[in-house]
């Protein structure tokens, strides 16, 4: 049975922290980094990559389009 | 499958329009606007018409589209978006125009360029941000800024008695027989946005088969301005802002769809 | 020579026909006396089936002044036209206008002042118009015409100028000129625009970086060079844009300094004084911005030449460039009326004798 696996990437440094991603997520993918970029936010990142199914959920929320959202499909 | 196997060009499903400039936003963190200045550029980019649009960014937190955008953007003085869309769209009616306007700019200073604009039909997209404050200048009481809503010039919550009733202007706006389109969304959940990309596309369209005024209004949060993080504003939004300002169409092609009285 | 079509009109109808044939591409206005005629005519002629021309009354002199703003961003040929409590709402938009570097003509068929004052004929928006009526300093290219004739001419001329400095032209006109009928000879019909600038935004073209108006930055260190070349064009139209005229001025012993309908009564005035005997000459500025400091400053190093008498409709405000230009070298006086009325020939003649003392 074919399975949807995906990944986002986070553009960290152009990131503000608003955290609008993680809340979006309904897979509890994203979580907020303990390190700061050079703008000194906290920025996003895949807690649980393997929980993402690409469904662009987060790209579309977040507020500076920072994430680009990848999916592919996988043969079990 | 490992992650960096994922991430490979032929697997991208989503990533930020073309027509988005390297230069980051002005916006605060979690601003709606963001959401919604990009998928302006999504429906533009999709529909093709990037070489035949121009923008108006007039003052506001919205006035530096032209840093934003890959596609031509004439910067308004404060309220006058609408007639400089008339100046434009009138020597080039092959041409579409969209103003992208707060609430200060659209139902405050620039009520009359806006209403005339509308009474006129001018064949124009209207994006419309409501935030119920002023953001740029810092949180003033704005048309739209609600009964009881604290502001930096309303510091004791807006008393209606000495300043004036919130605003509800696109109810009115539909009732303008040029204006064939009216509709109300929000950018706080990706279904929301998926919704206002559809209106602005139909808005866009109506532009092309110059059908009238298309009013594309989103009700969004300010979270300098209401002192809240993103996400608690967002809340509030839902819970107080769509009381007095409900989504949904209020003009399809020039029919009133939406039942026009004060929501109770 | 181009063949002319030689007509009678009222200035106002004159403005009309000439922007139509001048090949302009809108006209956004709004009613206010002494000028209102103007868009009046152009819907009467029905200008946009003769050229394709737009035409549009806003909904304020706000509103109109915004969609010139709008029309200029795009490389067209817009103007708009007003009288002075008009012009007043517009300068905002002019100073928008001009530190956005947009070309456009602007008319103002100025009345008399303050406030609502009255609808006759006035040139008390001297310094509304050469200082910069609106906020920040740029200048307007402005012409003075004195016959409907010029003030046909002064149309392509302006917007012609607009483009070349990238900068609102003001044609200061008054009441009178507005309103009067004269024989004027109309040049023949131009083609509108067929391309645009590449600074215009009307769509970015393919492969080409997308275009931005604003007058907007932020950055004081790009702000100020943004001024810098701004003033450095104002350095420009005051080398190549003087446009004056002199009359009987190379005997003469006294100057009257006077422009647009002024001028004209001056002239009679001079022809009299001259039957009594007296040698006064009228030095007619055409261009109140660049003002002809150059040839004022010229007569007054003339030793023949025993003083200057500003005639205005007003309280006094093209004096003062006058004197800056004198630097003192002889006297200058004034003499003027207001509240639209405008001084007969005589009056000009007294006012002469009376500032030179002489019989």
């Amino acid at each position: 049975m074919a399975k949807i696996q995906g990944a986002i990437t986070v553009d960290s440094e152009r990131c503000k922290g608003c955290e609008l991603c993680v809340s979006t997520c309904d897979k509890g993918v994203i979580g907020m980094s303990d390190k700061v970029n050079s703008k000194g936010y906290h920025y996003a990142y895949m807690v649980s990559p393997e929980a993402c199914v690409g469904c662009t959920n987060c790209g579309i929320i977040c507020p500076d389009g920072v994430i680009s959202v990848y999916r592919v499909k996988v043969e079990e | 499958m490992e992650v960096n196997e994922i991430i490979k060009p032929e697997n991208l499903v989503y990533k930020k329009s073309r027509l988005m400039r390297e230069k980051p936003f002005n916006f605060c963190p979690g601003c709606g606007h963001g959401v919604v200045v990009r998928t302006i550029a999504e429906v533009i980019e999709e529909m093709g018409i990037e070489h035949d649009v121009i923008g108006i960014s007039p003052v506001g937190c919205s006035v530096f589209l032209y840093d934003f955008y890959n596609f031509d953007v004439v910067e308004a003085a404060h309220g006058r978006a609408c007639a400089v869309a008339t100046g434009i769209k009138r020597v080039q009616p092959s041409k579409y125009v969209f103003t992208y306007q707060g609430d200060g700019d659209l139902a405050a200073i620039g009520t009359a360029e806006t209403m005339h604009a509308c009474n006129r039909g001018e064949n124009i997209v209207i994006v419309f941000i409501n935030n119920g404050i002023y953001g740029m200048t810092g949180g003033q009481m704005a048309p739209t800024t609600l009964e009881g809503m604290k502001t930096t010039t309303c510091p004791r919550g807006r008393d209606v008695r000495t300043m004036g009733y919130p605003l509800n202007i696109t109810p009115l706006l539909a009732q303008l027989p040029g204006v064939c389109y009216v509709t109300r969304h929000s950018v706080h959940t990706p279904g929301n946005v998926r919704k206002l990309k559809k209106a602005l596309r139909t808005a866009f369209e109506n532009q092309r088969d110059k059908k009238g005024t298309s009013i594309v209004e989103v009700v969004s949060n300010c979270n300098s301005g209401w002192g809240m993080t993103p996400k608690q504003a967002n809340e509030w939004m839902v819970e107080n802002m769509f009381k007095k300002y409900p989504l949904g169409d209020m003009k399809v092609d020039g029919k009133l769809v939406m039942d026009m009285n004060e929501p109770r | 020579m181009e063949e002319r079509e030689l007509r009678l009109m009222k200035g106002n109808d004159a403005i009309a026909e000439a922007a139509i044939r001048a090949g302009f591409d809108a006209f956004y206005g709004y009613p206010i006396t002494p000028q209102t005629e103007v868009m009046e005519y152009l819907m009467e002629t029905d200008a946009t089936a003769r050229t394709g021309m737009a035409v549009l009354q806003a909904e304020s002199e706000v509103s109109a002044i915004n969609m010139v703003y709008g029309g200029a961003s795009t490389g067209h040929r817009v103007m708009t036209s007003s009288s002075s409590p008009g012009i007043s709402l517009m300068a905002e938009g002019i100073s928008y206008i001009a530190g956005a570097e947009l070309p456009c003509l602007l008319i103002n068929v100025s009345r008399g002042g303050p406030g609502l004052g009255t609808i006759q004929p006035s040139q008390a928006d001297y310094f509304q118009t050469v200082k910069g009526g609106g906020h920040g300093d740029y200048k307007l290219l402005t012409l003075a015409p004195s016959s409907v004739q010029e003030l046909t001419d002064f149309i392509p001329l302006g917007i012609d100028l607009a483009f070349k400095y990238r900068n609102p032209t003001m044609i200061l006109a008054d009441g009178a000129l507005g309103q009067m009928m004269e024989k004027v000879a109309l040049p023949p019909q131009r083609p509108r625009l067929a391309e645009y600038p590449d600074w215009a935004t009307n769509g970015t073209p393919r492969g080409k970086e997308r275009r931005f108006i604003t007058s907007l930055n932020l950055l004081p260190k790009e702000h100020e060079l943004v001024n810098i070349r701004l003033q450095a064009k104002y350095r420009e139209m005051e080398k190549n844009e003087v446009r004056y005229q002199e009359f009987m001025c190379d005997d003469a012993e006294y100057i009257i300094v006077a422009f647009g309908i002024i001028a004209r009564i001056a002239q009679k005035a001079i022809e009299i004084a001259r039957e009594n005997g007296h040698k006064i000459g009228l030095f007619r500025p055409i261009s109140l911005y660049p003002f002809p400091m150059d040839q004022i400053k010229a007569l007054a190093e003339n030793p023949r030449v025993k003083g200057f008498l500003s005639v205005e409709l007003s309280a006094g405000q093209m004096i003062e460039d006058i004197r800056l230009a004198v630097e003192g070298r002889k006297p200058v006086g004034f003499f003027g009326r207001q509240g639209g009325m405008v001084p007969t020939p005589g009056e000009v003649e007294e006012a002469l004798y009376k500032q030179f003392n002489i019989k």
